[in-house]
């Protein structure tokens, strides 16, 4: 059997790919999907540690990260699609009118 | 479970219910009605908050543990939503005038005030990190919508994509550090963490420390604390303003009643070690947010600063880690709610719309030409400075007194030498309204309505009274921070 430990650090590459994507990438929709990233890191750590525990908790917390990620994805790119609508551009290094 | 104590269970969350009612009842309402009524929508969800702030006081604040352990209702929770509906209540009468104005007024927007409330007072009561994670999302979800209402206005888009990345940025670091503590203590009630830490020696668990570490990461960002603090300026500035009011205050309220909750209920052990980096944490959140904002020219980016820089005077209070500390954070964060709102309010009837900013130069004068908004407006800021006699005086001196108690001397100095900086940007506003002379084309404030006077009433009344009697609001938060020491 693969030990815990394997998945956790399977998680944490993932979750730092993530984080170095929201920070490094200029793109609204990649730092969007750099974020998913991270989330799915969580998942896997939740269902990894839960399965080892043998306790359910675990995997009922990795179904409600994804519902809540679900949502949050829908608001995020309804957001997205309004600032392309006034700049015609998705690129975050461009939005300069709140900064002085 | 069986029926009595599913009954019991919903005996717990009694507000959030008539929240959601209301706010289901807004959106469907929206549709029978004609475009030109839906200011009304205001006035059922004044209604709906009202009746359940009653239901608090109606039902109590005996200790109900609800949901196997999901939520708590305690007197803790009761403050907290008792802080939060208060904001919702004075946002929702300042949202009618300002939404007509801004030709914005749509039924969504007090469904979302609404259902975002709901996650303020789940996150309140939560136990169990599953309940404080929906409580957040809940909370958050509804409030990047409402920062980005105004969609026709750049400047409301773009904070709230820049909030919405910072934010779901966050919610991942606050999420992988729950993942780390449950890996490590096999719990993810609050409890459980605690009772594993009360056994085995923390301080060698990597996964332990990482994953509190992260967890106060997540934390920090929400509450806005320095490093984590670079969306609140433009996500504060581009809301539409009786937003951005309700944001410094409730969801601010709640997300600090949920680090309240963590570090009393599930780290009383690990305390000192906790307690050193918030110690820094502090100390850097009311220097950066006051230096910041003693540059700004424009008042409701001045505010948005200083909601940072009081953050860190709240922190000071929870560095403390006793129960004087607790209560001293719990009042002020009501007494901020109180005095910001107002402030919020009286620079909002004070512009020619948003597009047009509201720059300092918008007061010169207002003083004399409009004796009432400008004695008001004292009144808040001098509150949000800490002068006496008003309630912002007395929650800074109960902070500071708490941590001198502490024997945190040196944090006590920065926190003072840091408010009597603010004092320098909260009087210049003042001194733009009563000693400069006024422009040829004045500003004229906007018509003040029924909602914004009253909300203008409550606050002042509120900043006034609470600082000439705090007893009975002090006495009530320590009851509250007591119930949850002493579960």
């Amino acid at each position: 059997m693969v030990p815990e430990s394997y998945y956790l650090v399977l998680s944490g590459i993932m979750f730092a790919v993530g984080v170095v994507g929201v920070v490094s990438r200029r793109n609204a929709l990649i730092i969007l999907m750099s974020i998913e990233i991270m989330l799915n890191a969580v998942n896997l750590a939740f269902v990894a540690a839960g399965s080892y525990l043998g306790d359910p908790a675990g995997n009922v917390f990795a179904f409600m990260v994804m519902t809540v990620a679900a949502a949050e994805a829908a608001v995020g790119l309804a957001i997205v699609i309004a600032i392309f609508r006034h700049r015609e551009t998705v690129d975050v290094s461009e939005l300069k009118e709140l900064k002085f | 479970m069986d029926l009595q104590s599913i009954l019991l269970s919903l005996k717990a969350i009694v507000p959030e219910m008539i929240l959601t009612a209301t706010g289901c009842l807004v959106l469907l309402y929206d549709l029978l009605i004609p475009e030109e009524n839906r200011g009304v929508h205001a006035g059922i969800s004044a209604v709906g908050v009202i009746t359940a702030l009653f239901s608090v006081l109606w039902f109590g604040s005996e200790r109900i543990e609800a949901f196997s352990g999901m939520l708590a209702q305690d007197t803790f929770g009761s403050f907290f939503t008792v802080v939060v509906l208060v904001s919702l209540l004075l946002t929702l009468m300042l949202s009618r005038s300002y939404n007509d104005w801004e030709g914005i007024q749509k039924g969504e927007f007090y469904a979302l005030l609404l259902f975002s409330s709901v996650g303020m007072l789940v996150m309140a009561k939560a136990t169990d990190m599953m309940t404080i994670f929906l409580g957040l999302e809940l909370l958050s979800i509804p409030i990047y919508v409402l920062v980005g209402f105004d969609r026709k206005r750049l400047s409301s888009v773009e904070g709230a994509l820049k909030y919405f990345l910072l934010g779901a940025f966050a919610t991942g670091f606050l999420l992988y550090g729950m993942a780390l503590l449950y890996a490590a203590t096999g719990a993810t009630s609050l409890s459980g963490i605690a009772a594993f830490a009360g056994k085995e020696n923390v301080f060698g668990n990597t996964l332990f420390l990482a994953g509190t570490a992260l967890l106060f990461v997540g934390f920090g960002f929400k509450v806005s604390l320095v490093p984590f603090h670079m969306w609140t300026p433009d996500a504060y500035q581009g809301a539409p303003t009786p937003v951005t009011a309700f944001m410094s205050a409730g969801p601010k309220a709640a997300a600090f009643a949920a680090v309240i909750r963590v570090l009393v209920v599930a780290f009383p052990e690990s305390h000192p070690f906790l307690l050193k980096g918030l110690w820094v944490v502090a100390a850097l959140t009311m220097t950066v947010g006051n230096v910041s904002a003693l540059v700004q020219d424009d008042v409701k980016r001045m505010l948005a600063y200083s909601s940072i820089a009081h953050a860190g005077y709240v922190l000071v209070g929870l560095v403390s880690g006793d129960r004087l500390g607790g209560q001293a954070a719990m009042y002020y964060l009501f007494v901020y709610s109180l005095m910001n709102i107002g402030a919020f309010a009286i620079v909002m009837l004070l512009s020619e719309g948003e597009e047009r900013g509201y720059a300092i130069e918008n007061f010169r004068g207002v003083g004399f030409r409009y004796p009432v908004l400008g004695a008001l407006m004292t009144v808040f800021l001098v509150s949000l400075g800490g002068i006496p006699p008003t309630a912002g005086f007395v929650g800074k001196f109960y902070l500071f007194s708490a941590a001198v108690k502490k024997g945190l001397i040196l944090l006590t100095v920065i926190g003072v030498l840091n408010s009597a900086a603010s004092v320098y940007y909260y009087l210049r506003v003042v001194v733009y309204m009563y000693m400069l002379p006024e422009r040829a084309e004045e500003v004229r404030p906007r018509p003040v309505g029924v909602g914004v006077a009253l909300a203008l009433f409550i606050a002042t009344v509120g900043v006034i009274a609470l600082g000439i009697f705090p007893k009975g609001l002090l006495s009530f938060a320590e009851s509250s921070i007591l119930s949850i020491f002493l579960s």
